[in-house]
């Protein structure tokens, strides 16, 4: 199919004109066990295309299902319409960069593939994880569940850009609902479980050993009691540390932010360009990283959807803020270095500046290291609520699991963990980062942001980490 | 492209390659749409989508299996793919097991819904943003053209529902995080009323020019406008009104379910399907009825059911989609004049947006969120400066009951301006509130 597009779009573009053509063909699959009870197999083949062109300082883009060659004819001339009416009235630094020329081709590398599994067989895996969660009469709903999402695009351009690259991306999960009275209490396996491989990464994400943990944690859950309201220190988990970045880190580092193009909507930036160079904004401890390159993270890729290569950068090095996310369009409107990461969550959608893999690099202290240094705190894991405000600052998140730290240990179970904080001081209360045996890859399966709206998938690995004189609370009324 | 014409062919086609013994249900998106996204009074990115995306559920016995697949317009490529889908789709029938809740209209019930008008071209919404901007930092979407929902089965039902609309949301800012927040939205675009409606905003500007207000954590009087109430309503619906949601005790009406928590009586909630926006049947062909209760003088009322839902719980559906989420919700209004709202306020927070709520404790329906854009501090009746930023927890319990004080006799009609994946067309009527206490936390 590929090859008879690539023929068509040759023909397509007048000449003289610049455009890039960048089709997506997608597989997603969905395999889902609720309460023991199969749900019907969900199938989705999604093919589309966006032509982008840049006419006489203008830019337009038209997205399209028909392939043919007439059909990219009339997306060529829609694109360019749009391109005419807004010559001359882009935003500044748009409109007239033309296209990549980059040539390249990446895969997501199976140990063992998707495909080599027949549905019979996943559906018989998930049967099993969901017996195995109804753990009791106070288990009132439970589920597992399996998705996967095979993406091959072609980015094509009249200035000779050729890049081909197919991600093969699962997203397994597993939830068990508790309830007793008035207090129902959800444990999951996280909806921060995310990875690019095959069907492997159900192994080494550990999701064949969890169904009873959660069951029994969940119960206890129930009966526990709520967190204390007080001011002490806060041990974080990976699969709670990946909304922490993606929120306090993620979001206000994205350039189009700072730029105001999501001020509409998904909100500002507490961080201006003055910034990038100087500003400490969290401990010396604190190193974060762009890296398209991570195997086993959802967003690892060989270039973006602009066609920028991308690389490994640091954003925060020793707790200094280095360089934004942001792409090629985003690097040039600001005058600023960034990193490829603009990125379109499917055909019908034009990229913007997105995490992509954003990563907390890891320390040298065990979990147990971790612990032992607190003498009254407060272990929390697994997300279950989040906000924070449209500069990115003021933040609340809620957790499933919450274990209290006292003398350094780990003690007795609270339910409803939350803490709130501000970004800009929270990050430099952090004051022991966890080394590789606290480290996990994960990542956000629906980052939602940009006009039209876009939903897509980002990757953050991270070890746990220790903040310091945190606001913790529970729940009641 | 006719998608109506377009939804018939598709419709047939599936028919065409359903077996004896099988029953085929076809889910029709049809999209054409102009999106403009402009940031600080300039175009930053102008486009067009045109999108056709079906589904075709296969059943056969207690099996069923669900394949979408995107079409292009083209009869001959169409129907390739369309027998693709279809043959992929029993092809997985074959090792599905048996559906427990399969549900599915077994009767006949055909509907069309068809409101076209004419759009602006993409050159009079170019001029129309920039004219509106000029002089001014305007940053938001122009989102228009047609949306197209089409069902049918092998057994005879055709449902359509076809309109044309643009949604134009945007803010005028000040500075920072400081900005008025506007919308024009409907089917019968006029520059006038665009004038009209920026003009009002932009009045709000000047006031966002004086100091920030910063007010300590603490207990406030405080309006919340409908567009606040959306917000609020945005994020209840969304596992508060579902049957699954009531049976797994996981909405957060629990309380006032179990009877140890008390709503205002004022407080009434329901479905309004007649008077929304989105279609009137679901996935599974069932026809929805024109209202649902969901919260009545106060109590918790009816829920939200899907078919599969209805087979699973043994009750009957009401049409609801598959997710069980509100589309339409219609919030009755009380007799707070909306032009005495400040005098009522007194001095407290005018909240005119807020943003991004979660829970903090979902059994006591204690909910978390900000305020946001020209939310403003009040005293003895008069704005008096744009408040900074604010995170609000408090308990739908207080706001929605205890120290709800009074209801907007006026209500807003909100079109959601949403497009993940699709354009939304899901909307809310909401009047504004004015509470006696509300508890902001940081």
């Amino acid at each position: 199919m590929l090859e008879s597009i690539e023929r068509a779009f040759a023909g397509a573009v007048p000449a003289g004109v610049a455009c890039s053509l960048r089709v997506e063909r997608t597989i997603e699959e969905r395999f889902t066990v609720r309460r023991n009870a199969a749900e019907p197999q969900r199938r989705r083949l999604n093919t589309g295309a966006m032509v982008t062109v840049e006419h006489n300082e203008g830019l337009g883009y038209s997205a399209t299902t028909d392939l043919s060659a007439a059909g990219l004819r009339r997306a060529v001339d829609d694109a360019k319409d749009w391109a005419e009416v807004s010559s001359g009235r882009m935003v500044a630094g748009l409109g007239a960069n033309g296209f990549t020329s980059a040539r390249g081709r990446y895969e997501t590398q199976e140990n063992k593939g998707w495909n080599d599994i027949p549905p019979t067989e996943k559906l018989r895996l998930l049967g099993e994880l969901s017996r195995r969660l109804k753990a009791g009469d106070r288990i009132v709903d439970w589920g597992a569940g399996l998705h996967h999402t095979n993406t091959e695009s072609l980015l094509l351009t009249t200035a000779g850009g050729r890049i081909h690259q197919e991600t093969k991306v699962l997203v397994p999960t597993l939830f068990v609902v508790a309830s007793a009275g008035g207090q129902t209490q959800r444990r999951s396996f996280g909806d921060s479980r995310i990875g690019q491989g095959g069907f492997d990464l159900m192994e080494t994400m550990g999701l064949l050993d969890a169904p009873e943990r959660l069951s029994r944690e969940a119960l206890l859950l129930v009966e526990a009691p709520e967190c204390p309201d007080a001011n002490m220190d806060l041990v974080v988990g990976p699969d709670q540390m990946v909304l922490q970045i993606h929120e306090s880190i993620g979001h206000p580092l994205e350039l189009d932010r700072i730029l105001g193009d999501e001020r509409n909507y998904a909100g500002t930036s507490f961080v201006t360009p003055d910034m990038f160079g100087s500003y400490r904004y969290g401990s010396e401890l604190l190193n974060v990283t762009f890296d398209p390159a991570h195997p086993d993270e959802a967003a690892s890729y060989a270039f973006d959807d602009e066609g920028t290569p991308a690389h490994k950068a640091y954003l925060i090095r020793n707790g200094i803020l280095e360089r934004p996310l942001g792409g090629a369009s985003s690097q040039r409107r600001a005058n600023l270095p960034g990193v490829a990461n603009a990125r379109a969550c499917e055909w019908n959608r034009p990229p913007m500046d997105r995490m992509a893999n954003l990563n907390i690099e890891p320390g040298a202290s065990t979990f147990e290291q971790l612990i032992v240094q607190v003498e009254r705190g407060v272990f929390v894991e697994t997300n279950f609520a989040w906000s924070i405000d449209d500069s990115r600052n003021k933040f609340q998140f809620g957790c499933e699991w919450g274990q209290l730290i006292e003398d350094g240990r780990l003690t007795k179970v609270v339910r409803n963990p939350n803490y709130r904080g501000i970004s800009a001081g929270f990050w430099r209360s952090l004051k022991g980062v966890g080394g590789p045996d606290t480290y996990a890859v994960g990542g956000a399966t629906m980052c939602g942001k940009g006009e039209p709206n876009q939903a897509i998938r980002v990757g953050h690995a991270t070890p746990a980490c220790l903040f310091g004189a945190v606001e913790v609370f529970g729940g009641g009324q | 492209m006719n998608f109506r014409d377009h939804f018939a062919q598709t419709a047939a086609t599936v028919e065409t390659l359903t077996r004896n013994g099988e029953t085929s249900l076809t889910n029709y998106y049809g999209e054409r749409s102009d999106f403009l996204r402009f940031n600080k009074s300039a175009v930053r990115q102008p486009g067009s989508v045109t999108d056709i995306d079906v589904t075709v559920d296969l059943i056969a016995g207690k099996r069923r299996t669900s394949t979408s697949v995107r079409l292009t317009g083209t009869k001959d490529e169409d129907a390739t793919r369309l027998h693709h889908a279809v043959a992929g789709a029993r092809t997985a029938l074959d090792g599905a097991p048996d559906d427990p809740h399969l549900a599915f209209s077994r009767e006949p019930r055909s509907s069309e819904h068809v409101a076209q008008a004419a759009m602006p071209s993409k050159a009079q919404a170019v001029d129309a943003i920039m004219r509106t901007g000029k002089g001014r930092d305007m940053v938001g979407i122009y989102a228009a053209g047609r949306v197209a929902y089409g069902f049918a089965n092998n057994l005879g039902q055709r449902n359509w529902h076809e309109s044309d609309s643009f949604n134009l949301d945007w803010c005028f800012y000040y500075a920072a995080d400081k900005a008025v927040k506007a919308n024009y939205a409907g089917v019968d675009w006029n520059d006038r009323e665009l004038d009209r409606i920026a003009g009002d905003a932009a009045k709000t500007l000047p006031l966002l020019s004086r100091p920030v207000k910063t007010i300590p954590p603490g207990g406030y009087r405080a309006y919340l406008a409908p567009s606040a109430l959306h917000e609020i309503w945005s994020w209840l619906g969304w596992g508060a009104f579902g049957i699954a949601n009531h049976r797994t005790r996981a909405t957060p009406f629990l309380r006032a379910i179990d009877g140890t928590g008390e709503l205002d009586r004022h407080v009434t909630v329901k479905e309004n399907t007649a008077e929304g926006l989105a279609p009137g049947f679901q996935a599974d062909g069932f026809v929805k009825p024109p209202c649902v209760n969901l919260l009545s003088g106060g109590a918790y009322a009816d829920c939200l059911i899907s078919p599969r839902s209805a087979v699973e719980y043994g009750v009957k559906t009401n049409g609801a989609n598959e997710g069980e989420l509100p589309q339409s919700i219609d919030m009755a209004g009380g007799t707070l004049a909306r032009d005495r709202v400040l005098k009522e306020l007194g001095t407290g927070v005018y909240i005119s947006n807020l943003w991004y709520m979660n829970y903090s404790d979902r059994n006591n329906g204690r909910v978390t969120g900000l305020t946001r854009f020209a939310s403003m501090w009040v005293e003895n009746g008069e704005i008096v400066a744009p408040l900074g930023v604010m995170r609000l927890d408090d308990s739908i319990y207080r706001f929605f009951g205890s120290e709800l004080e009074g209801l907007t006799a006026e209500r807003d009609f909100i079109i959601d301006p949403a497009s993940y994946g699709r354009r939304s067309v899901d909307s809310m009527r909401l009047p504004g509130a004015l509470v006696g206490d509300f508890r902001f936390t940081l």
